[in-house]
């Protein structure tokens, strides 16, 4: 399987050329790396080649890394019924950057485009109807987003007075807990302070 | 004088009705009664799934599935189970691989019984649901016997399930087989030949294969269009390759072949949990049923109260949980309504970095403009029906 995927990935880096930033096969799955504007070429490339045979869309979503330049990754996955291979493609943008729409490819990627433009932000050019999908009529924000908190903003209640719903800023009883999980569960040592010193005077002697 | 004027008509449907299968809400762009534009309005069961998966630790974060398609839960943790298992890199014994594709199929029945006769009463009868319900209620009890709990079992759990189960239960669902398979055959002879069901249905809301690949359709949508794409055959997890089961196919792609393969599928899957039964009481009627691995599956409780080290690691399971390494996988099953997948990204810490659900329901209801386009008013809800929706899977 992973021979197949290594030929595969060769195959692709060989006859698309610079639009190929680099490939690794992980878990038995092939992950190709792809310049940003070539994307939908790439794909077009891949469900047209008689080698590859993506037709069939499976999914297209977001992934937040703030730490990046390019924060955002846009990961694409394709599968191929004809060789029944599964395929993975990435790629990097940030929220300025808009990334080619594969819609018109394959119609499949409509709502996953909207929904990644919904929760992360990223924007598709090409893309026939780019409108919110997921969050409230009006929603601010981009909810999927690192620095999104998970209570949101803003919350709703039905106001008696008014005769309607009203919006008002999230009151929250109880803070948000988080606890860090960071800490070591075992193998490592756990020093003490001064201790260095006692196996230091040991040594010599 | 100028010709008439053309208008046409807007109206709502839902987001409460009926045959809406949820809350969803469709904006029909009609002239007269045929069907010119749909816009689904989705999201109105939003519940950002994803993002509180984030912040959960792996075990945590199980329960999340099972309100995704509450119709059939078990099937989502399998899922999410099979992903965090493959980052890990533990297997599951056999008894408990057993037992989850028992539980699957048991699923799988669920969402189809609930499917064709709702779908059924959509367009216009009224027996199938009360007839279908009663089967349901006996498979919702065999999962309280489980997991105790009808629904939201957070029963499959990565490294295997979390209990073994009783022999009583095993024998139980092969008792069950035989009168479903019956009821199947009364509910056959109900809907399959009905007059009005097939003017409702046939050559309704038809997609070719090629078309059908392009829109993200799996499951029974690719199949009633003429593929034999099951992923349990194609690309086999647990132990499907050592089950004999068939796939149904449909030809024309159309509503009524839609239920066909449905029918028939659920006659595969009670072919399925013959042979699951059959193994389970005779050569795996003892053994493991989730990885013996103590850094990743908690102990017994029994275990408990005599070892220290099975102590320490149920503290430190259900509390700081197992660090996964870093990586990113996508796993899919074949859910009751297609390819579910999950796509987890791990950055080596005890919570998934980001965690995609991909939900069957979604792919397909986005093709509801393509499929309705130039079809009556009344077609939409047909077409609703066979395309098998639940809104906990399509809004997340």
């Amino acid at each position: 399987m992973d021979e197949t995927l290594k030929e595969l990935g060769d195959y692709i880096a060989a006859s698309r050329g610079e639009a190929i930033l680099g490939y690794e096969v992980a878990y038995g799955e092939l992950n190709v790396r792809v310049a940003h504007d070539a994307i939908a070429d790439v794909v077009a490339w891949l469900a047209k080649d008689p080698k590859g045979g993506f037709v069939s869309l499976v999914d297209v979503c977001g992934a937040d890394y703030p730490e990046r330049e390019k924060r955002f990754d846009v990961v694409y996955h394709l599968l191929s019924p004809a060789r029944n291979l599964r395929i993975r493609l990435t790629i990097q943008t940030d929220d300025v950057t808009p990334v080619p729409s594969i819609t018109p490819i394959l119609p499949g990627a409509n709502w996953f485009e909207r929904e990644a433009y919904d929760l992360y932000g990223i924007l598709f050019v090409g893309h026939p109807d780019l409108r919110r999908l997921l969050t409230d009529y009006g929603f601010e924000g981009h909810p999927l987003r690192k620095d999104f908190p998970v209570t949101g903003y803003v919350e709703v209640r039905y106001d008696d007075e008014q005769k309607r719903v009203v919006y008002e800023p999230v009151r929250l009883n109880q803070e948000f807990r988080d606890f860090d999980f960071l800490s070591p569960w075992e193998g490592t040592d756990y020093v003490l302070p001064g201790d260095e010193k006692a196996k230091a005077e040991t040594k010599p002697s | 004088m100028t010709e008439a004027q053309l208008r046409t008509f807007n109206i709502n449907f839902g987001p409460q009705h009926p045959a809406a299968h949820g809350v969803l809400r469709l904006v029909v762009e009609l002239d007269g009664e045929v069907v010119e534009r749909v816009d689904p309005h989705i999201g109105l069961l939003h519940r950002g799934t994803e993002k509180l998966i984030e912040q959960k630790t792996y075990l945590q974060a199980v329960p999340y599935f099972d309100r995704l398609d509450y119709v059939a839960p078990m099937n989502q943790e399998h899922a999410f189970a099979l992903a965090v298992e493959r980052l890990l890199g533990i297997e599951v014994p056999k008894r408990g691989q057993l037992i989850r594709v028992l539980y699957s199929e048991i699923g799988r029945l669920l969402s189809h019984i609930l499917n064709v006769t709702t779908w059924a009463l959509d367009v216009g009868a009224l027996t199938p649901p009360v007839w279908g319900f009663e089967e349901r209620e006996k498979l919702m009890i065999f999962y309280e016997r489980a997991s105790g709990s009808r629904m939201h079992a957070a029963y499959v759990r990565p490294g295997g399930v979390h209990q073994d189960i009783p022999q009583k239960l095993v024998e139980d669902i092969g008792d069950f087989c035989d009168g479903c398979l019956r009821q199947l055959d009364d509910l056959d002879r109900l809907v399959t030949g009905n007059r009005i069901f097939k003017q409702r249905n046939v050559d309704i809301g038809v997609i070719s294969l090629e078309e059908a690949w392009k829109w993200g359709y799996s499951g029974v949508m690719v199949r009633s269009a003429g593929a034999a794409w099951d992923l349990r055959r194609a690309q086999p997890y647990e132990c499907y390759s050592e089950l004999d089961f068939d796939i149904p196919v449909g030809t024309h792609g159309d509503c009524y072949d839609r239920y066909l393969v449905r029918m028939a599928e659920m006659r595969e899957s009670i072919k399925i949990m013959r042979q699951v039964v059959k193994r389970l009481l005779t050569t795996e009627a003892s053994g493991p049923v989730s990885s013996t691995d103590g850094k990743v599956v908690p102990p017994k409780r029994g275990e408990m109260k005599r070892s220290m080290e099975a102590l320490i690691h149920h503290f430190k399971l259900y509390t700081e949980g197992y660090h996964v390494p870093a990586g990113e996988v996508y796993a899919a099953v074949e859910a009751p309504k297609g390819e579910f997948g999950v796509y987890l990204v791990s950055d080596g810490t005890n919570k998934p970095y980001r965690c995609k659900i991909r939900a069957p329901g979604f792919a397909h209801l986005q093709s509801m403009d393509h499929l309705c386009r130039g079809h009556m008013l009344a077609d939409v809800s047909a077409i609703l029906g066979s395309l098998d929706i639940v809104f906990g899977e399509v809004d997340r």
